[in-house]
């Protein structure tokens, strides 16, 4: 089942005016880009972000509320942004559409003085300090990325470009979410529901968690005779574990079947089954594959990945990449010590890296990084689990702050709570993203 | 020193946004940004459950995080968070958001209630709630415009024993009903200007 452009537009709900179909960290194929340039740079010192999500907003906020007298230019390549955080209450069946998760650019466009060049980025010249642009050419005195994974479908034999259509990942928010949860709707009551969970590290920790919770709850509620399939490729889960066990222990026993240390390393599409290292033939109505995971295309073409090939390394207090000079990657692309890749993560670290460019540009020391992650997981309807910590650079490297954060209390005593917080939380972060 | 809000709001008139931002250096505008997630950019927050932070006094801020660190506050993920902080940048976060503009929020109330709040806070609470909630004093935090989820939450958890009602307020709260009680978090929440 595939899903067209109007379909999506409709069903983000209200948004009728959105010109391109996808969130912001899901675009059509790279185009070709364009050589003349745009925006010519004056005089001012410019910085150029690239990446409309969960860090990339922020730091070009942040820049211009610290020191209005940069210049910034906003890349995405779209008019609006769907959130991944949240989006698993969504395909559980929770959230009636996307349009509480989707956010516009105006005002924050408008109450900044940020610049933004809605286009596609197709490639990034260091030496030049030129961002390439399906519209045209840009130039930066420093740059900012935050563009967030793409896969590594490589790794999984049998995958081709036609396979998320058939098993969607909905690790990028937008038309693969909305196709998931089409999916399990169209599924019939006793049908298996198949979710891979790709090696750490990956976007998200717990979020693939979540989702087992979130469609373990969709089909309590509307397929009691189906069951959900979790083939998980790490030694067992990788985020809250304990928490998550006890959670599908008391609500969902019979419909959760949890297998770890199981990785997929080939499909068979016409069969809808995944391998198990090639042995094992795991069989799905609905197969939601979330691939192994790498930063974004633009950060691997611009040299900016490390030796695994894989995640930008960054200087711990500036986010600076060290592979190139100006260029500062943030988000679930870089290597951030301790910080996981989340999007409280990535607002966070937008922060961090908007101080020190604004330190740098002025000739200022650079500020030691103090940063924050929170991140809550839905159980059930009103049932939520937290992760918290404080970071702190230490020698060269992001650490988390010892004796510091932790977990929701085991005797399940805050899970309303929380669910009311993580709320909120959402709240706050889009309307720090879009205002 | 906490400047009372409404001579802030004055010299504060002028600026913007930013220049406020300016006012502190990078490393307590480092510590306090990272906050702004959960509450709102300079505090103001724009979740139902999560106060605002801007303009309270320095001491409530400092006072919450140490109770939040030490456990005497109940809370979820405050507790955790609090203890990745030392005393001294505890301090920073109070200067820091002791400065932000007072954050005005419009939420739906019922009006009847508040104005019945509006005599029961003139009557009992605004010695220490200054001004309509606007301003506090020492440690008393700024109650207006925060959002009433939030205001229900800690009256709950004041009214369980859970969180600990400093001696003068349990004067107070002690001979009023719950209705009149409901009363006065509607109009703190009601005060927007």
């Amino acid at each position: 089942m595939t899903l067209d452009r109007r379909n999506f537009i409709k069903l983000v709900g209200g948004a009728s005016s959105l010109a391109l179909a996808g969130c912001a960290t899901q675009g059509p194929a790279v185009s070709s880009g364009s050589a003349a340039e745009i925006m010519p740079k004056g005089s001012a010192r410019r910085v150029v972000v690239v990446g409309g999500g969960y860090g990339g907003t922020i730091a070009a906020k942040y820049i211009r509320m610290m020191d209005p007298s940069i210049e910034v230019v906003l890349v995405e390549r779209n008019d609006h942004f769907v959130s991944c955080p949240f989006s698993n209450l969504y395909i559980g069946g929770i959230l009636p559409d996307l349009s509480s998760l989707t956010i516009k650019y105006d005002k924050l466009i408008a109450n900044h003085g940020i610049k933004f060049v809605q286009a596609e980025v197709t490639a990034i010249d260091p030496a030049a300090h030129t961002v390439v642009t399906s519209k045209g050419t840009l130039k930066y005195d420093r740059l900012v990325i935050s563009p967030g994974i793409d896969f590594r479908t490589e790794e999984i034999e049998g995958y081709n470009a036609q396979t998320p259509e058939i098993m969607p990942h909905a690790w990028k928010a937008g038309p693969q979410t909305v196709l998931l949860r089409k999916q399990l709707e169209a599924m019939k009551d006793g049908g298996t529901v198949v979710l891979a969970v790709p090696l750490s590290p990956f976007r998200c920790p717990p979020g693939p968690y979540e989702r087992t919770s979130m469609i373990a709850r969709y089909l309590k509620q509307h397929k009691p005779k189906s069951k959900i399939i979790v083939v998980d490729a790490n030694p067992d889960i990788a985020s809250k574990g304990p928490l998550f066990k006890k959670g599908w222990d008391m609500h969902y026993k019979g419909i959760i079947d949890y297998r770890k240390a199981s990785k997929v390393t080939a499909i068979n599409a016409a069969n809808k089954s995944v391998l198990i290292e090639g042995l094992d033939e795991v069989k799905g109505d609905v197969v939601n594959l979330i691939p192994p995971q790498r930063a974004a295309n633009i950060a691997v073409q611009a040299g900016l990945v490390g030796d695994d090939k894989k995640w930008c390394p960054i200087v711990a207090d500036t986010f600076e990449s060290t592979k190139h000079k100006d260029i500062h990657v943030i988000g679930d692309a870089s290597i951030a010590g301790a910080m996981p890749k989340s999007g409280y993560s990535a607002n966070s670290e937008a922060k961090v890296c908007a101080t020190n460019i604004v330190n740098l540009m002025n000739g200022r020391p650079v500020t030691p990084l103090s940063g924050i992650n929170t991140c809550y997981s839905y159980i059930t309807d009103d049932e939520a689990i937290s992760v918290a910590a404080v970071y702190a650079s230490k020698d060269g490297k992001i650490i988390a702050v010892p004796n510091s954060g932790g977990v929701s209390p085991a005797d399940w005593s805050m899970v309303k709570t929380e669910a009311t917080f993580a709320k909120s939380w959402l709240r706050n972060i889009l309307t720090e993203m879009s205002s | 020193m906490k400047q009372r809000w409404s001579s802030w709001a004055l010299t504060a008139g002028a600026l913007t946004i930013s220049a406020t931002a300016l006012a502190a250096d990078p490393g307590t505008a480092m510590l306090a940004n990272a906050c702004a997630g959960c509450h709102g950019t300079h505090g103001g927050s724009a979740g139902l459950t999560m106060p605002s932070l801007a303009a309270q006094s320095k001491t409530a801020i400092v006072e919450a995080m140490k109770k939040f660190k030490s456990g005497e506050r109940p809370s979820s993920i405050m507790g955790r968070l609090a203890k990745g902080y030392t005393d001294q940048q505890i301090d920073q976060l109070g200067e820091f958001f002791s400065k932000q503009k007072l954050h005005f929020t419009h939420q739906q109330v019922d009006m009847a209630k508040a104005k019945k709040g509006a005599d029961l806070q003139e009557a009992n609470c605004s010695r220490c709630h200054l001004d309509d909630g606007k301003d506090g004093k020492d440690d008393t935090p700024v109650m207006a415009s925060q959002w009433l989820p939030y205001l229900q939450m800690q009256m709950e958890l004041y009214q369980s024993g859970k969180r600990k009602m400093p001696e003068k307020m349990a004067e107070k709260v002690k001979p009023l009903s719950k209705e009149d009680l409901d009363a006065l978090l509607h109009f703190y929440a009601s005060v927007n200007k």
